[in-house]
């Protein structure tokens, strides 16, 4: 073996730093072209309209505005805390209990996250709507003939929907993450005679904290935006700045304010970012991570099996009863049992020019979330490492670029890509690219408080001992990050899947994806299109938690070291 | 230690496949080298047409034709009007008449006059400029539940001011004019009957004998509405179109074969929607653009219409089928609103309106 000389060494090394260099601009290109793009072109069409500026200065002075902000801030925060509370325990049951049925049962919470809004809206209104089944219970248990519960078009059935989407965010990134923490730390302070509530408040949380402030943060992010619940659910009566961009845009296309609002969402979004990369830098530590089969363990006594079961009956009772609910009507024709309704999407009796089988919407479906898996993985895994590095102009930049796309308007975007997209508006790959835009900031801060964790001394130790970058990365880092990858996979995929896109995209019926067959059948009256919508969400339900499951199987080899 | 290497065949075959299931689909509507043109038609969500006509216009005219969809009425015009300088596609349906003063004005559509216009009514021909074609025509109208209205013995209103009668307090759901179509026209219809100065004081009276209003239609209609809900909602009257009883037949799981809905005919209360199409202008293939807009005029299209998308033919010489004669009603007294001053008066009107039924 020739010896190495220091030249020899100096060469590949500074190969390897241009190439390095050029996968952290994947990202950035990427970002660049499909967000940044498309969204100042249609600010600069908005704000070149003639009398934009005094129109946006009207608006500036009109106190409604101030109270539109108020709102959306305030039910967002508010929503946010709630879930994470929500979550919490699940996360705590699933970080620490291995128990039979957990990756089904993980797969079965995050299907709420894909489900399409309309859909979660009819099957809350069918739970604790006026004629809904908690309320007719309620009559017939007290004899009253009023419904009692009144939920509909209240502030209370948006948080619980905010809750009912966003609780697999907390389960499953912060039990992700709380399930590779090392457990000698808790073991030792309770042998010292620390209490488990002084356990869990001294040593777990701040332990937990990257995680809970990344879970937060993208929830956060959500529900400021959110426009489908608020309006379905909430009513006419509830308005967030989102509402508010799609009526100016739409309604009035009145562009300058539509423009005007989305800046200051995006505005704020950002201030949360500031605020949430300073608490973040402060909370973050190197930590001597676990594999998550290490840690996990069956329950040891019937008081902590107790414990795992009611945490799972409560919250699986909670996210599960709307997706039965609905489950069940589908399968419920007048009143007797059928499967009417899923006949009824592979039969086209008008013989429509739209009509596409099940089959196939399914295919589409699985193609784009595919095509998104693959987009957004690598881009966000190379996210995630650059923000892990000393701060530099480069993840300066790239921090709240990679975060942006979720505060952003969808309107006005969807605007953005119809002036700025060309030939690319109308191509089936503009799908899984508006699909990646949405799932990367969730892959990346799955991934991030995982890659800030890892231990730098076992990469220099096998560095030393002569092991290559991807050596290193395949050795090392991938068995410490294969958990949260996976994660982030099923979130990529799940994102995808229930992304109906109208308002972001141009559709072709000719290839329709599942949420768009649902929509579709929710366009004309009759009892059998009702039908075919429940039924096309059951199947959406059924084949979420199938791919959820299979992501899940995807084990690295040997995860034990 | 090792990343195992048949997972990682896996995931190198899943992105293979990934690849190649996109771009094959991406590249479908072209195919070979002796292909049709390709005719690009872009619509709202809501257009449908049977396979068989649309087949006939691509043999007859040797074209391929490839249908986008843009959002609901108001987003697809928009977005129509944003790309007027590089258009997404050569033909244009779904402007109707409360958009059709903003379509004709953005100079996004190129004027043509079809030889079949003969045939529609004088009155349905809104657009002076010819920018824009009427292809279909419905009326938003009140819906009941027939069986409801009979079981509790409650006369059907028959005047727009009893539904603020305490009879018929909590009866009725209406979706909200700001990002509805026929909830707009609903709005406007209360405006034509009691005039600027009284349709607040109506809709403030609808409000106290709680009139429940939700975001689309889609949500009175199947979440609310008795008939739609399956008898999980509770308001036994709707606003909805006067062709939404055939539907209820046509979707039927039951086999009936008259409709749990009818309309109210309540005089005065109906709105007129007109559908129009237009050629756009830098359209690539504006020949067979005009050519599809003859044929969207001519008897084989029209008479799909109805129960494709619920709605009337423009063109009088089209038959209808027996369920529209039956229990679709075409007025004789529709609200018939001035298309610039719904034009000009809309946000003032939403934001009266939701000031007064949202606050």
């Amino acid at each position: 073996m020739v010896p190495r000389t220091g030249r020899r060494v100096a060469r590949p090394h500074r190969v390897r730093r241009g190439l390095l260099t050029l996968l952290y601009l994947a990202p950035l290109l990427f970002l660049a072209l499909f967000y940044v793009y498309p969204l100042l072109a249609i600010f600069q069409a908005s704000f070149s309209q003639p009398g934009a500026f005094t129109a946006i200065f009207a608006a500036i002075l009109d106190p409604a505005l101030l109270q539109l902000v108020w709102f959306t801030a305030w039910q967002a925060a508010v929503s946010t805390v709630v879930t994470v509370l929500a979550g919490l325990p699940l996360a705590y049951v699933f970080a620490t209990y291995d128990f039979r049925g957990k990756s089904l049962l993980n797969a079965l919470l995050t299907i709420p996250f894909v489900m399409p809004t309309v859909v979660v809206a009819t099957a809350f209104l069918a739970l604790l709507g006026r004629g809904g089944l908690v309320n007719e219970t309620l009559q017939r248990v007290f004899g009253v003939s009023a419904p009692q519960l009144h939920a509909e078009q209240t502030l209370w059935i948006i948080l619980l929907a905010h809750v009912f989407f966003n609780v697999a965010v907390v389960i499953r990134t912060v039990g992700g993450f709380w399930s590779n923490l090392n457990p000698h730390l808790r073991e030792a302070a309770g042998m010292l005679g620390a209490p488990p509530a002084r356990v869990f408040r001294e040593i777990t949380l701040p332990l937990l904290a990257p995680s809970l402030l990344s879970a937060s943060l993208l929830i956060f992010l959500f529900t400021f935006t959110s426009f489908g619940v608020i309006l379905l659910l909430g009513g006419p009566g509830f308005a967030t700045i989102e509402v508010e961009i799609y009526r100016q845009a739409v309604n009035y296309f009145n562009l300058p304010i539509a423009a005007f609002l989305s800046v200051l969402q995006l505005l704020i979004t950002f201030g949360v970012m500031i605020a949430y990369t300073r608490a973040q830098a402060q909370t973050s530590r190197t930590l001597r991570q676990q594999s998550a089969k290490r840690t996990a363990r069956r329950p040891a006594n019937w008081r902590q099996a107790l414990v795992v079961a009611v945490c799972i009956l409560l919250t699986v009772g909670a996210l599960l009863a709307p997706l039965l609910a609905l489950a069940w009507s589908s399968i419920r024709v007048d009143g007797a049992f059928s499967l009417r309704y899923y006949q009824a999407l592979a039969e086209n009796p008008r013989q429509s020019a739209f009509f596409v089988p099940p089959v196939t919407a399914i295919r589409n479906s699985l193609m784009f979330a595919l095509a998104t898996l693959v987009l957004s993985l690598p881009m966000g895994m190379i996210g995630a490492y650059m923000l892990a590095q000393p701060r530099t102009w480069l993840t300066a930049l790239l921090e709240p670029l990679l975060l942006l796309p979720l505060g952003t308007s969808a309107v006005t975007l969807g605007f953005g890509y119809i002036i700025a997209m060309g030939e690319l508006r109308t191509s089936l790959w503009l799908v899984p690219i508006a699909h990646t835009l949405i799932a990367l900031p969730f892959v990346v801060r799955t991934l991030l408080p995982s890659v800030r964790a890892l231990d730098k001394r076992l990469r220099e130790a096998a560095a030393m001992l002569g092991a290559s970058p991807a050596r290193i990365w395949r050795s090392v880092d991938a068995p410490l990050l294969w958990r949260p990858l996976l994660i982030a996979a099923a979130f990529a995929f799940a994102i995808s899947l229930g992304e109906f896109g109208a308002t972001l995209l141009i559709a072709r019926p000719d290839t329709p994806t599942m949420p768009m067959i649902i929509y579709r059948a929710l366009g004309q009256p009759g009892a059998l299109n009702y039908g075919q919508a429940l039924a096309m969400s059951t199947v959406l339900m059924t084949v979420t938690g199938v791919a959820l499951v299979l992501i899940e199987q995807f084990r690295l080899g040997d995860t034990e070291f | 230690m090792m990343v195992n290497k048949r997972c990682l065949a896996v995931v190198i075959a899943l992105v293979v496949a990934a690849v190649t299931l996109v771009g094959c689909t991406a590249q479908s509507p072209v195919a070979g080298p002796a292909a049709p043109v390709t005719l690009v038609v872009a619509s709202h969500d809501s257009f449908a047409a049977s396979e068989a006509v649309i087949a006939q216009f691509e043999q007859e005219h040797n074209v391929k034709v490839q249908f986008l969809t843009l959002g609901d009425a108001g987003a697809a015009l928009n977005k129509i009007i944003l790309s007027k300088d590089a258009p997404v596609a050569d033909l244009f349906y779904g402007v109707d008449n409360t958009f059709l003063s903003r379509a004709v004005t953005s100079g996004a559509f190129e004027p043509y006059t079809p030889t079949q216009l003969s045939a529609v009514a004088a009155d349905l021909q809104l657009d002076a400029s010819h920018s824009l074609t009427p292809i279909d025509y419905g009326f938003v109208n009140l819906n009941a539940d027939a069986a409801w209205f009979k079981s509790h013995n409650v006369p059907l209103p028959t005047q727009l001011e009893d539904l603020i009668k305490p009879e018929y307090k909590g009866l009725l759901v209406a979706p909200n004019p700001a990002t509805s179509s026929p909830g707009l026209a609903f709005l406007l219809t209360t405006i034509s009957y009691f005039g600027e100065d009284g349709y607040l004081d109506y809709w403030r009276a609808l409000r106290a004998n709680d009139l429940l209003i939700t975001d689309g239609w889609s949500e009175a209609y199947f979440d609310h509405f008795t008939v739609g809900s399956g008898g999980k909602g509770d308001r036994p009257l709707v606003v909805s179109y006067t062709t939404s009883p055939p539907a209820d037949v046509v979707y039927a799981t039951d086999g009936r074969t008259a409709p749990a809905s009818i309309n109210v005919a309540i005089p005065g209360s109906a709105f007129r929607q007109v559908e129009f199409a237009g050629v756009l202008k830098g359209a690539r293939q504006p020949e067979l653009a005009r050519k599809l807009i003859d044929f969207m005029l001519g008897r084989e299209f029209q008479e799909d219409i109805p129960l494709q998308m619920f709605v009337f033919p423009v063109n009088q010489e089209a038959q209808l089928p027996e369920l529209f004669t039956a229990y679709a009603q075409a007025p004789a007294d529709p609200v018939i609103f001035d298309a610039s001053a719904i034009d000009q008066n809309r946000e003032r009107w939403l934001k009266a309106w939701s000031d007064v039924v949202l606050r």
